[in-house]
């Protein structure tokens, strides 16, 4: 939806990758995962970013808070997590890369030089361990959208919100 | 989506037609201005020198070159006070590695600071007039609406739920206040720009064969932006497209077929994928062998480039009135003739010249819809017999082409008992990227890069801007490497769907790309890449 009504929204979950691209696409399984297993208040927003950039900066409109999900390459084990706050996200987002981050380092520094970077970003991100053309995440990663979901959920509600999970709840595919 | 209804033989109603026409025109207006602030003008504009500019005298630069209205010393001095805040927080981030202070950036710190204020408003700009988007039913990116035989939005004056006379006095107003940008802003910026960078008006020429396919139908079926194709730089002959004439190679691409010295029709194409490069991460490509996931496309033949210099030059070739007279009075304030148009500079000033010449032409279209609805014509569908696969040939083949904003893209398909048999599709960025063919024939970008001076091979700007100037994918991040120990040619790129250049070997070097993936192995594009 381009046509924008940001009704106070207080917090933005991002979860960016290509979903064709098999582990590149974790941050959109997670927050598919979130969306389809609790129940978000209204001044939560959850967005499945794609392999969009500048076409996201409006949605950074307003927000206080942005909660970033991708597949990081941190020259870690496959599978590991990672986690980033404030000013460590954009300057590690310009060592590393998928082809969406040229978009969201971008997206970044245009939220700069308008006055509409959040005041708190953090990014949580996991080391893939397949990138290629597969519609699946690696066996290494899938087990690790529940985590990160968790890990969601953990900084949304240290952000203050309230969340819960629906009824028909369950960590399983 | 017209490579089905070419294979089916449906003709779309008019309705249809110009509503194609308008929501891919604001797709050209928008990309194009996005690609040039947004993707090329970082090439070009050195946003730490524009700490240096005085807002005063940036104010007058301004004035001096047009009476857009956001042009007070004041305005630009906030604009500047932003800036530093941020490049003294020592939170460039992303940027940080970029080239400023590189030698090959020429403008003056006034010009630079203007082009940063007309950056973050293109942001804004771009913002507002997609809706127009959203306002014909259809959304961006990733367009909607479109079907097999027409549209899906409905025209009905009465409604408040279709395209209706409020519909219309709102794209109206959006195309007024795109039009108004371009031509008060992006050109005059283009126009202000270029003279200090004349030189890339003889750099990066390249193939000098373009290609058009043609698009924007008029009424009478003929294209607005004719199709055609130019070889040698030679602007005194346009040559007929004849579509099964174009073959794909894979001698250089991770493909097989079972002759890899011949090429094929896409009616007969085969998308087999043999990987046979190194484990990544690599250091090496063996480009004498297989190299890359893009195959190379030949029109009778010829290597082609693709994209709005194309278009321009094919329609200023083909005596297109209102181009050439846009294109002249381009070439004459710049003071070149039109052999600048034959490079990198000639690639983004065309880009420039397209968006003038489509934004004129929103309002036309939109009087046309106007028109159609007022004679009583409410018609945007062919009508679903036309889906009913009982009414289909046993057999049926199709072609659909249509000029994406970076270029030539065609669709073939071949339906057989009723079931899809085969669909290719050419994509710009293949032609474009395309590696060597059979016979050792380079593609466009290889083709541009040779003999591009590099005034420092650590950090190869020029390179960025001929590649940033063919607007490439935008998936496809442009990866840059050095080469040990050698200089200029031996500069190595590689774009993240896939594309490989040819030229040489490299060294991977973290601190000073864009990207650290040597492991992205995607398909060709399968947008309009």
């Amino acid at each position: 939806m381009l046509v924008l009504d940001q009704q106070a929204v207080k917090t933005l979950v991002l979860g960016v990758g290509n979903l064709l691209m098999a582990d590149e696409g974790v941050g959109v399984r997670v927050v598919e995962r979130l969306a389809a297993d609790y129940h978000l208040p209204d001044d939560v927003q959850v967005l499945d970013g794609g392999t969009l950039g500048m076409d996201l900066l409006y949605y950074l409109e307003g927000i206080e808070n942005l909660l970033l999900i991708d597949a990081v390459q941190a020259g870690k084990e496959p599978g590991a997590l990672l986690k980033l706050e404030d000013n460590d996200v954009p300057s590690f987002l310009s060592m590393k890369i998928s082809p969406h981050q040229i978009g969201i380092p971008d997206m970044l520094f245009a939220a700069r030089l308008k006055n509409m970077y959040p005041s708190h970003v953090v990014l949580w991100g996991v080391q893939p361990a397949l990138i290629e053309v597969s519609l699946e995440l690696s066996d290494v990663v899938a087990p690790k959208v529940d985590t990160l979901v968790d890990k969601v959920v953990e900084q949304l509600e240290q952000w203050g919100h309230t969340i819960e999970a629906k009824s028909n709840h369950s960590s399983a595919n | 989506m017209r490579a089905v209804e070419n294979a089916l033989g449906i003709e779309i109603p008019n309705n249809a037609r110009i509503l194609r026409n308008l929501i891919e025109g604001i797709q050209y207006v928008q990309d194009h201005v996005i690609h040039f602030y947004h993707l090329h003008a970082l090439d070009w504009v050195d946003i730490v020198s524009a700490l240096d500019a005085d807002p005063e005298a940036t104010s007058k630069l301004a004035q001096s070159i047009s009476d857009w209205p956001k042009s007070s010393a004041d305005y630009f001095k906030t604009v500047k006070d932003t800036l530093a805040a941020y490049v003294n927080s020592g939170q460039l981030g992303p940027f940080a590695n970029a080239y400023w202070g590189h030698p090959a950036y020429k403008l003056p710190p006034e010009a630079n600071l203007m082009a940063v204020a007309h950056y973050l408003e293109a942001l804004d700009w771009q913002r507002d007039i997609i809706r127009a988007h959203a306002v014909l039913g259809s959304k961006n990116p990733h367009l909607q609406t479109y079907l097999v035989g027409g549209m899906a939005s409905p025209i009905d004056p009465t409604s408040q739920a279709a395209i209706n006379a409020d519909t219309i006095a709102r794209l109206a107003g959006l195309f007024k206040k795109a039009k108004a940008f371009v031509d008060q802003v992006y050109l005059p910026d283009v126009l202000a720009v270029a003279p200090f960078y004349l030189e890339w008006g003889a750099i990066g020429g390249g193939l000098g064969n373009f290609l058009s396919y043609g698009d924007f139908p008029n009424a009478d079926g003929e294209n607005w932006l004719p199709s055609g194709y130019i070889l040698g730089k030679d602007l005194s002959k346009v040559y007929p497209v004849d579509h099964e004439e174009i073959k794909e190679y894979v001698t250089h691409s991770w493909y097989e077929y079972d002759d890899e010295t011949e090429g094929k029709h896409p009616w007969e194409g085969e998308t087999r994928p043999k990987y046979t490069g190194p484990k990544p991460p690599y250091n090496f490509l063996l480009t004498d062998k297989k190299y890359t996931w893009m195959k190379a496309p030949r029109l009778a033949g010829h290597a082609m480039e693709v994209g709005p210099l194309a278009r321009m030059l094919v329609a200023y070739a083909s005596g297109h009135e209102r181009v050439q007279a846009v294109v002249n009075s381009v070439l004459d304030t710049l003071g070149v003739g039109p052999e600048a148009l034959f490079s990198t500079l000639g690639r983004t000033a065309a880009r420039c010249i397209e968006t003038v010449l489509v934004a004129e032409k929103l309002s036309e279209w939109t009087d046309e819809l106007v028109a159609s609805i007022a004679s009583g014509d409410l018609k945007i569908h062919a009508g679903a017999d036309a889906w009913n696969p009982e009414n289909w040939p046993s057999e049926a083949k199709g072609w659909g082409h249509t000029e994406a904003p970076r270029g030539a893209l065609g669709h073939w398909i071949h339906i057989k008992d009723k079931k899809i048999e085969n669909y290719q599709a050419v994509v710009p960025s293949t032609w474009n990227s395309s590696p060597r063919d059979a016979k050792g024939t380079p593609g466009a970008y290889e083709a541009a890069l040779i003999g591009t001076p590099i005034a420092d091979p650590d950090m190869p700007l020029e390179v960025l801007r001929t590649i940033h100037s063919f607007d490439p994918c935008m998936a496809c991040g442009v990866h840059l490497l050095d080469v040990e120990g050698q200089k200029i040619t031996d500069v190595r790129l590689e774009c993240a769907n896939g594309f490989v250049s040819p030229l040489l070997k490299f060294r991977a070097n973290g601190s000073k790309t864009n990207q650290d993936n040597d492991s992205n192995d995607s398909g060709s594009g399968s947008c309009s890449c």
